[in-house]
């Protein structure tokens, strides 16, 4: 019974690290850049939650909402201040100023807010947790509503990807950037929603994985960002089922070494799974292989 | 014949082939950097000019020196990214830290123990640098990044576990403090909690010394046909493969030499504290010196050199606006990542700086050049 309660918990931090990972690995589709202020958005998106629910007294779905539109909106405009200008420049200096930009949050965070740690409020505060197998295992809803997000949000994000005209055409700009200009595509326009779609998943990711982990530091967001970033180059950087796979694994690894091997040694273990994954199939799971011309 | 080839499809190499001084004017200005650095600090500490918090960074500086140059090995010259520096810095702390206590009582002169430790703690890094050098072989850009990023976090992580004693001369270690045999032992890495007891032999001479060395070794590569080979392979694998480079062995040979050099700085700055926790070496030490060496110039080593110097000086001296510190700090690597790159902006400032400079119109056009292909080299 022990190995399914960490299953289910495995299943459920899993979830939190693919619904960050898609963050990543849509913006690296689209725009060829690791984008490291992500976990720093979950972490914004954490805080705002917080005081909507702490201060102004907030319903935390509506919180959450909150959270959402905020962090929606800072995604756009850190595409917009900080990667636009660089973009074509290569890939280091996109990099060093994601770095920035996450400095630059969690400082902004740290200013705030403060450095100690505030307690977060479950989302499901209310709700009873399940008891099966005649109460050996419990089932937080905090679990089963992650891993219920996590399934909603794929297949929707799955279908807007494949059926929309503004998801075919973010699709059009990670494959060609060029070609998708002189189709008519604006590109600007896509990569701007690629990060709004990313940053506002980030938001959700942040209440639902504080509501599991409630301590909230401006420097929350910092590991489960570097763990869902490993999440999706594990699955195949730039695919959105790879993202999904990978941060289930990922998760699930991460629990069953923590309860069976090490509390100490979980992350150790995490990226050296990763490491030999990469050693076997070089451009992940569901990566794409890259062929090279001359 | 060979060797022509090489030179002509590295277009750096091309330029080293024409003028050949362009090797000693980057050594003469990289060693001229470290001793005048040297010499007026030293002045400005003797004369009182530089306080004590200051004086106490002075190792760290040259340590974050050294690494920003041996970091330019790998993002530089053979145009990988890397994301764990600080797990070679940290296996070589340790490991040095190690040494340093079990030969230091038996041998008196105190040089010697500095110097054997590193040079064990290059060792340690290097052979640490030679096993993850392996799975980077088959990978390109943004995944080897990532292999970088895990092992340094897998580094991070053992070192959160083990346990080094010496029990009457003997050296003993475990994964577990509960383990016996280790709870009696003299205690010299301790987990989490780090090296306590370490005695601190770094001084600001061995931090010179180690600069020296460390410049002295990649900018000897940089020239050597090995430097060329590798920076031919980062500016077309393709083509160099085709001449019957071997890409593996390159590869390898830039990042272990960057690792043993990275092990080696470790090792002074773990001398450097009588504690040293694991936490120190964690992803954002790799960031730190990665930012140097992009601020400083990718592949430019005495650019690394000043940025590195400046950005842990910096810091310090705004102590007193701790809160603003560091968001300052983000906002201005923000700020100049997009002056520099930004294709339009970049134009309009050198169109400015040559109207302020009309007589070096034709070394500023130079400039640009080199600048562009530092850019190639990093994408």
């Amino acid at each position: 019974m022990t190995l399914l309660t960490n299953l289910i918990s495995g299943l459920s931090l899993g979830s939190v690290y693919a619904i960050i990972a898609l963050g990543y690995t849509m913006v690296y589709g689209i725009s060829k850049m690791l984008n490291f202020a992500h976990g720093d958005v979950i972490m914004i998106g954490g805080y705002m939650s917080f005081i909507m629910t702490m201060y102004i007294g907030m319903n935390g779905w509506l919180a959450m909402l909150v959270a959402m539109v905020v962090c929606t909106l800072l995604g756009i405009m850190i595409e917009r201040l900080a990667y636009r200008p660089l973009r074509g420049t290569g890939s280091l200096a996109v990099l060093i100023t994601a770095i920035g930009v996450s400095y630059f949050l969690q400082n902004i965070a740290l200013l705030i807010w403060g450095a100690n740690p505030k307690m977060f409020t479950s989302l499901f505060k209310g709700m009873k947790p399940i008891h099966a197998a005649g109460g050996q295992l419990t089932i937080t809803p905090e679990s089963i509503f992650t891993i219920l997000a996590n399934v909603v949000i794929m297949i929707l994000l799955t279908l807007f990807v494949s059926k929309t005209k503004a998801g075919k055409a973010m699709r059009a700009v990670s494959e060609d950037n060029g070609a998708a200009q002189l189709m008519g595509i604006n590109v600007n326009q896509s990569i701007s929603l690629t990060f709004a779609i990313g940053s506002g998943l980030a938001a959700v990711a942040g209440v639902l994985m504080l509501s599991t982990y409630p301590v909230l530091m401006p420097t929350t967001g910092a590991m489960p960002g570097i763990k869902a970033f490993t999440a999706a180059v594990f699955g195949g950087i730039g695919s959105i089922p790879g993202a999904m796979i990978g941060g289930l694994i990922l998760g699930i690894i991460e629990i069953f070494s923590r309860a069976y091997i090490s509390t100490e040694l979980s992350d150790a273990i995490v990226f050296a799974c990763l490491i030999i994954v990469l050693l076997v199939k070089p451009t992940g799971l569901l990566g794409k292989k890259i062929s090279e011309k001359v | 014949m060979a060797e022509r080839i090489l030179k002509n499809i590295s277009s750096r190499g091309l330029k080293n082939a024409l003028k050949g001084n362009d090797y000693r004017k980057e050594a003469t200005i990289s060693y001229a950097i470290l001793i005048v650095g040297f010499i007026l600090l030293q002045a400005g500490a003797a004369t009182g000019l530089i306080g004590h918090n200051l004086q106490g960074q002075f190792v760290p500086i040259c340590v974050y020196c050294s690494l920003a140059v041996s970091l330019n090995l790998v993002v530089g010259i053979s145009g990988e990214l890397s994301l764990g520096h600080a797990g070679f810095m940290a296996v070589g702390a340790f490991s040095g830290i190690l040494v340093s206590r079990i030969i230091g009582p038996s041998l008196a002169f105190e040089p010697a123990v500095v110097l054997i430790s590193m040079l064990f703690g290059a060792l340690m890094a290097a052979a640490a640098g030679f096993v993850i050098g392996i799975p980077i072989l088959g990978l390109r850009g943004d995944y080897l990044a990532i292999v970088t990023l895990a092992f340094g976090e897998i580094i991070r992580n053992l070192m959160n576990v083990l346990y080094f004693g010496l029990d009457n001369g003997r050296l003993r270690f475990a994964f577990n403090h509960s383990i016996e045999g280790i709870e009696n032992a003299d205690r010299i890495i301790t987990g989490a909690i780090g090296a306590t007891g370490t005695k601190t032999m770094a001084t600001f001479t061995w931090g010179l010394l180690l600069c020296l060395f460390t410049v002295f070794v990649v900018l000897n590569i940089k020239n050597s046909k090995q430097g060329r080979a590798i920076m031919s392979i980062r500016d077309n694998r393709i083509a160099g493969e085709s001449i019957g480079l071997d890409v593996r062995k390159y590869k390898l040979m830039a990042f272990v030499v960057s690792a043993a050099l990275a092990g080696m700085a470790g090792c002074l700055f773990g001398l450097n504290y009588s504690t040293l926790v694991p936490v120190k070496f964690n992803f954002n030490t790799s960031v730190l010196i990665l930012v140097f060496v992009v601020l400083g110039g990718v592949g430019n080593i005495w650019g690394g050199i000043i940025a590195a110097a400046l950005l842990t000086v910096l810091p310090e001296a705004f102590r007193q606006f701790a809160d603003y510190r560091m968001l300052t700090y983000a906002v201005v690597l923000i700020l100049v990542m997009i002056c520099t790159y930004n294709p339009t902006l970049k134009a309009r400032i050198t169109g400015i700086w040559s109207k302020i400079k009309p007589f070096k119109k034709q070394s500023e056009s130079k400039g640009k050049g080199k600048n562009k292909k530092g850019r190639k080299g990093a994408a």
